[in-house]
């Protein structure tokens, strides 16, 4: 066993003629989880906006007093 | 109010499990009732999950590169298909996750029919836009693989036509959810869907053998081991593991969204270290 398949590097990314089936699959495989991966993160900051909002005194008087709940 | 409401309905279900069983296996069932009822709380889960994930991640993304490195660098070119074969590293996994992810969502379903506790609703809540990506993404390298070895991108056969399937089935469960506004009925109507649905994962699995297919047979056989060389082989079961990992990390992120958004009002996530800084 050779420890690598390839020749030099622009074999490696030819593919053997492969290589837009290939790395067309490996390139969408990867963002395709690097996309989830990011956006499950900015849910979380935003749940935790969410969270902190509800929590801050000042929103909470701000809603009472727009629906009219007396202090 | 939402929060005590909910709290009842979980004692209930939690009640359930050792009445229903004899006497002898009542005291067993109660005891691991306990451990078991700790992590079906919200809370507790919440700080499991956040000393799991960064693990699980560093595991998944550790594994996936060292998968692929060997699968697309070190593996030698396959006799038949060149290397149109390495498209392998990613699609089989895929596949495999897509499968396993729906039949974790229809046990999740499954639970929480039957117990009635939140946590394992919103648990197959988390897996679903997960398992929906992975099916897309196996159709996707299927379709990337089948161009150049059988020439079309698309067949409609059993198994790429199970596979459109589990696809849509994913996103008939995430539309049905998103659909009803009451969390509790969209819970009820989504796991109904995710337990019907699951005949369709033996269907996908055994179409290659019950019907003549144009998709290759199974990869992974004890027979087939002398086509398939060593490193292709450490490559396929690496990029596998990766994939399990990754879902792991991912699909707990997603359930501690979840988590946080429906326990909003909750006394608990008022309490989280994370509002303080």
């Amino acid at each position: 066993m050779t420890l690598m398949n390839w020749h030099s590097f622009g074999d490696f990314l030819a593919m053997g003629g492969y290589a837009r089936y290939v790395w067309g699959s490996v390139l969408v495989f990867v963002a395709a989880l690097a996309v989830e991966w990011v956006a499950l993160g900015r849910r979380r900051r935003a749940a935790m906006a969410q969270v902190t909002l509800l929590r801050n005194p000042a929103t909470t008087e701000k809603r009472d007093a727009e629906r009219g709940v007396p202090a | 109010m939402t929060f005590g409401m909910t709290t009842q309905r979980l004692d209930r279900g939690v009640r359930l499990t050792p009445t229903s069983l004899s006497p002898a296996t009542a005291n067993a069932a109660t005891i691991a009732g306990i451990g078991w009822s700790r992590f079906a709380s919200p809370q507790a889960f919440d700080a499991l999950a956040g000393r799991l994930i960064p693990g699980l991640f560093v595991a998944a993304v550790a594994l996936l590169t060292a998968g692929l490195a060997i699968g697309f660098v070190v593996a030698p070119t396959d006799h038949q298909q060149g290397d149109a074969y390495r498209i392998i590293f990613v699609h089989v996994p895929a596949a495999w996750m897509a499968m396993v992810i729906y039949l974790a969502m229809a046990f999740w379903a499954a639970v929480g029919l039957v117990l009635n506790t939140r946590l394992s609703f919103m648990a197959m809540q988390a897996l679903a836009p997960t398992g929906a990506l992975f099916a897309f993404l196996c159709l996707w390298t299927g379709a990337l693989w089948g161009k150049p070895t059988w020439g079309t991108w698309w067949v409609w056969d059993a198994r790429l036509t199970s596979v459109l399937i589990l696809l849509f089935l994913y996103i008939g469960f995430i539309a049905l959810q998103a659909a009803i506004d009451d969390p509790r009925r969209a819970d009820r109507a989504g796991a109904l869907l995710a337990l019907v649905g699951v005949v369709n994962v033996p269907v996908i699995y055994f179409s290659v053998q019950w019907w003549n297919t144009l998709h290759q047979g199974a990869t992974i056989s004890l027979r087939s081991a002398p086509t398939m060389a060593g490193t292709m082989l450490l490559a396929l079961l690496l990029s596998t593991l990766g994939l399990w990992a990754y879902v792991a990390a991912a699909v707990l992120r997603r359930l501690r969204c979840i988590v946080l958004e429906r326990e909003r009002h909750a006394q608990w996530v008022g309490r989280l270290p994370e509002l303080r800084s």
